[in-house]
């Protein structure tokens, strides 16, 4: 195995039992995810993408198969040392968004910090620059309720970044956002990926975004049915269209 | 999550909420304003009887007739009980039996009314020795003089009233000389008392007193006392001076056991202790019942909680994807409950306080109680330790129902 495997999946299966339904989301997915990786899975509503990325955020448990992030498998990290995981090297933004209600801007994005050993006289200032870059600085004390979609998908966003993660995993994050908006978002995720080395996961339905990335894995019915290198990469400079 | 992070979020969490959490607290607040207005009334009754039993003189031992009262149905006994004497008092007057007893005093209670001249009034009317009230209760004789040993040997049908009585019955003339009717029997008024107030168990302005021998013969009929009044040298001697006052009083009787006592010596610490005994019984049939009212207020915080943490199931689906540990879960809503619980048990500290300094006020000014407002502080800080104790016990199983949800599936409730 190569060294920079970050994401190991094996025969990965997850089935959702609801009293006497049972639902198989993914039935059987293998693949690898190296550091630094820029991977855009796409595929059908219902295709079990989400259901994916929660399971390799440590956010579900899959149901059979291997998973092991960092050469560890899911099942030997203690409750605490996955907390710590979540707060620290990994950033999620929600398809749905999740934020707290009448809760302001500032510390919806806060909230992550709280849990961290960020100190606090630190903290305020990158709030402020997590909600700069998603260009939402006159919002900031704004209650999440008062948001548009759009804006709401931006403190999701903010949020997701402002513990500077290793992994991010975005569900659909420029879903809900015009070109412009949706731009500005690429080029922040494209910046994290280039520059700081982050390993990004990324849900989209747009051809367009999803060719931002370097890789993309199409799902249909629970396995994938395409992984493959993208050839000719979108570069956020290159403008944002859908 | 740091302690000041954890206290803030609940804080925030409870500011929220506001209505809900006022509600919440409710219960709490009635249980603790109970704690404080019940501690602070008992404290102050305590005081009040205290004080009015401090009156009595550590030196005073009192004797009674009967069996030891041991409930109020008791009382009615040692009223009717006919076995102090004549020959008891004697008994007692005697160094060799009871060497450090100074004065001694039978005594009677003459239910009744007195009249002047068609004026007619109620006083406590008492068979006694006006020397004794002078030496044991500071209640001197102002106008006119006290009757003496002489007038008592001689069942002499003479009073001395109090200043109240000789106001309600004449006036500003003077009372002295003139003759008033008890019973049917014509008592010539030979002093009157200086104002004096409460003292011991006598309200000395409204008292009658007469030769106790003219009571027993002439008003009652009867032979037997009431009660012996006594004073010790010194308050040292008084346990002392009881046990000797009981084995000159048992030879009397012929009494071998003292189970068999047709008598009873009551002092001034010995009321005390009844006092105490009584008051503290009552304090803790009270407490349980607030007790009781607390752990009701409890559970209503529990039960609110419980919705409150399947309300705000998404919200901890979304702390525990972000990074929060159960812990910090826990903490939260625990620190939610507490600040919810000591908030109310504050609240109380302050209703309470002030409705018993309203209680003391009403008292003093339209009861004319010596009653001092106390601020309990053992209570308040009882108080607030209690409500602080019962978010965390009520709080703890909802914090942990929280910390249980995993994050997706807390995040998809909808
Ligand atoms: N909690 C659940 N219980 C039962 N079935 C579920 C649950 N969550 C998802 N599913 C089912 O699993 C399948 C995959 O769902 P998933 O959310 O992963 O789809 P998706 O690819 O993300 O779709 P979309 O593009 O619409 O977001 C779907 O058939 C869905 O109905
Ligand atoms: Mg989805």
């Amino acid at each position: 195995m190569e060294d920079d495997v970050m994401i190991e999946v094996k025969n990965l299966e997850k089935t959702y039992y609801n009293e006497d339904v049972e639902t198989p989301a993914l039935r059987g997915v293998s693949f690898n995810i190296k550091k630094g990786e820029f991977v855009a899975i796409m595929g059908p509503s219902g295709s079990g993408k989400s259901t994916l990325l929660h399971v390799l955020g440590f956010l579900d448990r899959h149901t059979k198969g291997i998973y092991k992030l960092d050469g560890k498998s899911m099942d030997d990290y203690t409750k605490d040392e996955i907390a710590r995981l979540r707060n620290e090297k990994m950033g999620f933004i929600f398809q749905q968004f999740n934020l707290l209600p009448r809760t302001t801007v500032l510390d919806n994005v806060m909230l992550p910090l709280l849990y961290s050993n960020v100190s606090k006289f630190d903290r305020k200032k990158i709030v402020l620059e997590a909600i700069e870059s998603v260009g939402l600085s006159h919002r900031i004390y704004h209650e999440s309720s008062q948001l548009s979609g759009g804006e709401k998908q931006r403190v999701a966003i903010a949020r997701a970044l402002v513990n500077n993660p290793e992994i991010i995993f975005a569900d659909e994050p420029t879903g809900n956002l015009d070109s412009k908006s949706g731009q500005a978002i690429m080029e922040i995720i494209e910046d994290l990926n280039e520059k700081k080395g982050h390993t990004i996961i990324l849900i989209t339905h747009e051809t367009y975004t999803a060719e931002y990335s370097q890789r993309i894995i199409r799902f249909l019915d629970g396995v994938i049915e395409s992984d493959e290198k993208v050839n000719r990469r979108h570069r956020a400079h290159d403008g944002f269209r859908k | 999550m740091t302690i000041q992070d954890s206290f803030k979020t609940a804080l925030n969490g409870l500011k929220t909420n506001k209505s809900r959490s006022a509600l919440t607290i409710l219960g709490i607040v009635i249980g603790i304003t109970a704690i404080i207005l019940m501690m602070s009334i008992g404290q102050g009754a305590e005081n009040l009887i205290l004080d009015e039993i401090g009156g009595l003189g550590a030196e005073t031992v009192v004797v009674r007739p009967g069996r030891e009262p041991s409930g109020p149905s008791d009382f009615g006994e040692t009223l009717f009980a006919d076995s102090l004497k004549e020959r008891d008092v004697e008994a007692l007057s005697r160094k060799s039996n009871v060497p450090h007893l100074v004065r001694i005093m039978p005594a009677l209670i003459v239910p009744g009314a007195v009249s002047y001249e068609g004026e007619t009034y109620r006083p406590t009317i008492l068979g006694a020795s006006v020397d004794f009230f002078s030496d044991t209760f500071d209640a001197y004789v102002e106008k006119g003089v006290a009757y003496n040993d002489a007038d008592i040997k001689q069942n002499a049908s003479v009073a001395v009233i109090g200043s109240k009585v000789a106001e309600e019955l004449f006036g500003f003339s003077d009372a002295v000389g003139e003759n008033i009717n008890i019973k049917g029997r014509k008592f010539r008024v030979v002093g009157v008392f200086q104002e004096r107030g409460q003292v011991a168990f006598f309200n000395i302005d409204d008292l009658v007193l007469v030769p106790y021998t003219t009571a027993q013969l002439y008003l009652l009929g009867i032979d037997y006392y009431h009660e012996i009044i006594t004073k010790v040298d010194d308050p040292a001697n008084v346990a002392r001076t009881v046990r000797d006052i009981e084995l000159t009083l048992r030879e009397v009787h012929n009494i071998t056991n003292p189970d068999d006592d047709d008598f009873f010596v009551v002092t001034q610490e010995g009321i005390v202790k009844q006092v105490q005994t009584i008051i503290g019984a009552l304090t803790i049939f009270l407490s349980s019942v607030v007790a009781i009212a607390l752990v009701v207020g409890g559970i209503g915080v529990m039960n609110i909680m419980l919705v409150s943490v399947t309300e705000r199931t998404r919200e901890i689906g979304l702390r525990k994807a972000i990074g929060a540990t159960d812990k910090d879960i826990i903490s939260q809503f625990l620190f939610e409950a507490v600040t919810l619980t000591a908030l109310g048990g504050i609240i109380g500290i302050i209703l309470g306080a002030t409705f018993s300094m309203i209680a003391s006020i009403v008292l003093t000014r339209v009861y004319d109680l010596n009653w001092a407002f106390t601020f309990p502080v053992s209570a308040a800080a009882l108080g607030l330790g209690v409500s602080a104790l019962v978010g965390l016990v009520f709080g703890i199983y909802p914090a942990r129902q929280a910390a249980k949800k995993s994050p997706i599936e807390a995040l998809r409730y909808e």
